[in-house]
């Protein structure tokens, strides 16, 4: 038995250590402290999480004034690893882009928030936004159409900026 | 007082502690529990139900009642539905000798504030009843047909019994002292700040670990232990009967502050010298000092029911052979030392 050593921790112990009692109170002394410390509990409904611009959060499409930036390349889909996204493309009459849109859908209940579609659009116009509160009463409400897909440039400049900060490439200039 | 009355004021002051101090106190135990150890880990806690969260209890029990009593087909169905029953009516049983106050003179008859006040073994009856305590925790376990289970239940009855005796010596030194078991004249002893704190602070010192231990408290719950044992004993149990064993759990952290409130801290007494209280028209008896009595008995207990939650969220569970070490290697013999102090002490000055 001689090479054996058994409990090495507890034989280092001092004797004031070995009875315990004094090493009680500091560790309650300890815990005692933490009652007046801030509180790390944010009560939501009332104090909302506000992100910052590096928010992954729902995927939207980017709307300008003469209407939206997506030219339906069809990338998002191609590259969204869940297979949320659907694009079908339409020709435009009026305006200097040649396709739109005609349907686009992402499936809430698919998207795994990746930022996959954002960092493949060609046209800035899929970014994800600050929004994190979703929720579908059923599959049919959970699959995003462009009518709620679709949301104001001014509302997205935190993200935008965000990107044009720290993507690895350069933008398209406008 | 013939017998019949006091068959009827004993009911109705069993009645009324039911009323006025399990249930609010099971509540205040279940809400403290979960507030204090939001504090202490920098959380909230609950906040929502009624004011301050104050009714979360309250929803918890709705919800258990509400909840399929399921026994699971390998159980003995009888041991399984009697063992939350025994943990609870035993655990509830200790109130009935707790003094609350002293006594109210009601048109000159005597009543005294405790379901069974006076009586001469009550210590012993203390000691008794909470080990029988150990046998709801065995049935549960055994008859669950669950090895972990099982487990939980032997190690909590291994635990209570290897700790019963040192709970029961440490409490013979103040026995010496006062000269008596009856809580009512411990609590008495104690008037002008003659703690038996002051006089025993090793019996208190042992007396509380071995309480912690008694009622399968951190630092030593080992009985559910998470880890090892699932839930320990009340792994197979669901809906009320769970909930009984929760409430035998929050019951624990009420009556054994009592307990050590009564036999240490002074019980009853209020920190204030006779002679103040009957100079501002305050005396023995009337009712105005048996709140006063009372408030102090709240007082201390409810600084005592903290001192456990805090004592459950600082110190990390022990390991089963530390437990039996500290329990018979140096619990126990620390309780003969005292004892064998306190005899030679009062000898020679009594």
């Amino acid at each position: 038995m001689a090479n054996i050593n058994i409990n090495t921790r507890a034989q280092k112990m001092t004797f004031w250590e070995k009875i315990y009692l004094p090493e009680i109170a500091k560790g309650l002394s300890l815990t005692f402290k933490q009652i007046f410390e801030p509180k790390i509990t944010r009560s939501y409904p009332e104090e909302r999480f506000e992100p910052t611009g590096s928010y992954r959060g729902r995927p939207v499409l980017v709307l300008e004034e003469e209407g939206e930036r997506c030219v339906a390349c069809g990338l998002c889909s191609r590259v969204c690893p869940a297979l949320a996204i659907e694009v079908q493309a339409g020709e435009t009459l009026t305006r200097d882009k040649e396709r739109y849109p005609a349907k686009f859908e992402i499936n809430m209940l698919r998207c795994i928030f990746c930022g996959f579609c954002e960092e493949v659009c060609p046209e800035e116009a899929i970014v994800m936004s600050k929004d994190y509160e979703m929720v579908y009463q059923n599959r049919e409400d959970a699959i995003l159409g462009k009518d709620k897909l679709l949301v104001p440039v001014a509302q997205l400049q935190d993200r935008l900026e965000y990107l044009r900060t720290h993507q690895y490439y350069e933008p398209k200039a406008a | 007082m013939d017998f019949l009355t006091l068959c009827l004021v004993s009911l109705l002051k069993g009645a009324l502690v039911l009323f006025l101090v399990m249930l609010p106190g099971a509540i205040i135990s279940v809400y403290s529990e979960r507030r204090v150890a939001a504090f202490i880990q920098q959380r909230l806690g609950p906040n929502r139900v009624g004011p301050f969260g104050l009714m979360q209890a309250f929803a918890d029990v709705a919800k258990l009642i509400f909840k399929e009593d399921v026994v699971p087909s390998e159980a003995n169905k009888f041991f399984h539905s009697l063992a939350p029953l025994i943990a609870c009516t035993t655990t509830l049983a200790l109130f009935a000798v707790i003094p609350f106050a002293d006594y109210v003179m009601i048109n000159g008859t005597r009543i005294d504030i405790a379901v069974a006040p006076n009586i001469n073994l009550a210590v012993l009856y203390i000691l008794a009843v909470s080990s029988v305590a150990v046998y709801g925790i065995t049935f549960a376990g055994w008859s669950s047909g669950n090895k972990y289970s099982l487990l939980g239940a032997l190690r909590s009855s291994a635990q209570m019994i290897s700790y019963e005796l040192t709970l029961g010596s440490s409490l013979i030194g103040i026995i010496m002292m006062t000269g008596s078991m009856n809580l009512g004249d411990i609590v008495h002893a104690q008037a002008n700040l003659k703690w038996n704190i002051f006089y025993q602070p090793l019996g208190f010192l042992i007396f509380l670990v071995a309480s912690f231990a008694e009622t399968n408290r951190a630092p030593f719950d080992l009985v559910e232990a998470e880890p090892e044992l699932v839930g320990g004993y009340h792994t197979e149990y669901a809906g009320m009967k769970f909930g009984l064993f929760m409430l035998v759990e929050f019951v624990h952290t009420i009556i054994a502050p009592c307990i050590i409130v009564t036999l240490f801290l002074g019980g009853w007494q209020i920190p204030v010298p006779t002679f103040i209280l009957n100079a501002i028209g305050i005396y023995d008896g009337s009712i105005p000092m048996v709140l006063l009595q009372l408030g102090s008995f709240l007082v201390k207990v409810l600084a005592m029911m903290f001192f456990f939650i805090w004592v459950r969220w600082s110190l990390p569970r022990f390991r089963y052979d530390q437990l039996m070490n500290l329990g018979w290697k140096v619990m126990l013999p620390l309780s003969l030392v005292n004892i064998i102090i306190t005899a030679i002490v009062v000898y020679f000055t009594k």
